[in-house]
C-alpha cells in the first residue's frame, strides 16, 4: 500500500519536472519561460521528496529531516531566482513577446531613471 | 507577543516539575494546558493573544498549498494546448504591506501562484510588478492578489 503512494508521489513529480522542461521550450520569451521553470519545477521537486520521504520513514523506519529542509530551500530559492533572473533581463532590455498586451513597468521605469539621475 | 510565549514556556516548565517527570510529552501537556491559561485570561493581556496568530500563519500556509497546486495546473494546461493563446503583460501592483519582509513574502507567493511572477519593485517598495502569463482583466488579477494573499499576511503581522 505504502509503496503505491510512493509512487504515485514521485510519478507525478516526474511528469511535473518533464512538463516544466516542455514549457521552458515552448513559451515564447525569457519571461514566460520563467513562469513553467518556477512554477513546475518546484512543485515537481517538492513531490519528489515528499515521496522518497515517505519511504524511508515507513518502509526503512528512518526520519530523514534533510528531505523536509530540501522542499524549505527549494520554496526559498526558486521564487529568488526568478526574480532575479527577471529583473535582470528586464534592465538589459530583453523584449516581451510581441502579443503581450500591456507593460505598466516601461513607463514607471523612465520615471525612476530620471529620478536616479538627478538624485546623484 | 513574545512575553506571552515566555509566561506560556514558564507554566510548561512548572508543569512538568509539578508532574515530577523531566520529559518532552509532560512539557507538551503543560504547553497546552499554559495556552488554555492564556487564552482564558485573553481580556487582561495587553497584546492580542499570540496563538490567534499561530492560527493565521497556518492558514496562510494551507492557502497558499493550495494556490500552488493550482498555480501548476494552470500553466501544465497553457503548456499542453496545442496553441499558445496567450496575452502575457506586466501589471504594477499596490501593496499595502509596509515592512519589509512582508513585501518580500507576498512577492514570493506571488512568484509561485497562478500565472504571476513578480519582478521588479517600486524603489519605496510599494508597488511590486507583477509579470502575468495571462491577463484578460487587469482589475481582476490585481484584486485577487490583494484579497488573497495580502489579506492574509496582514491577518499575521497586524
Amino acid at each position: 500500500m505504502i509503496e503505491v503512494i510512493v509512487s504515485i508521489f514521485i510519478l507525478i513529480g516526474a511528469a511535473l519536472s518533464a512538463l516544466g522542461s516542455f514549457g521552458i521550450m515552448r513559451f515564447p520569451d525569457v519571461y514566460g519561460r520563467l513562469h513553467a521553470a518556477t512554477k513546475s519545477a518546484t512543485l515537481g521537486v517538492i513531490s519528489i521528496m515528499i515521496g522518497v520521504f515517505l519511504y524511508f520513514l515507513v518502509v526503512q523506519g528512518d526520519f530523514v529531516g534533510k528531505f523536509l529542509l530540501t522542499i524549505l530551500f527549494v520554496f526559498l530559492t526558486a521564487p529568488v531566482a526568478g526574480f532575479m533572473i527577471s529583473k535582470s533581463a528586464y534592465n538589459v532590455g530583453v523584449k516581451m513577446w510581441d502579443r503581450s498586451t500591456q507593460d505598466d513597468l516601461a513607463e514607471d521605469m523612465k520615471k525612476y531613471r530620471k529620478n536616479r539621475e538627478s538624485n546623484s | 507577543m513574545a512575553f506571552q510565549i515566555l509566561i506560556n514556556i514558564a507554566i510548561a516548565f512548572i508543569w512538568m516539575l509539578l508532574r515530577d517527570e523531566a520529559n518532552v510529552l509532560e512539557f507538551g501537556i503543560g504547553y497546552v494546558v499554559g495556552l488554555f491559561i492564556l487564552y482564558f485570561l485573553r481580556r487582561f493581556l495587553k497584546f492580542r493573544f499570540y496563538f490567534a496568530r499561530v492560527i493565521a500563519l497556518v492558514k496562510l500556509i494551507l492557502l497558499f498549498i493550495y494556490k500552488l497546486i493550482e498555480a501548476n495546473i494552470d500553466v501544465i494546461r497553457i503548456i499542453l494546448r496545442p496553441k499558445l493563446n496567450i496575452e502575457p503583460g506586466i501589471i504594477a501592483v499596490p501593496t499595502r504591506l509596509e515592512t519589509e519582509w512582508e513585501v518580500t513574502l507576498l512577492s514570493t507567493l506571488i512568484s509561485l501562484t497562478p500565472g504571476t511572477l513578480s519582478m521588479y519593485f517600486s524603489p519605496d517598495a510599494k508597488t511590486i510588478y507583477v509579470h502575468a502569463i495571462h491577463v484578460p482583466d487587469k482589475d481582476k488579477a490585481i484584486d485577487e492578489i490583494q484579497n488573497s494573499f495580502e489579506k492574509a499576511i496582514l491577518e499575521v503581522t497586524k
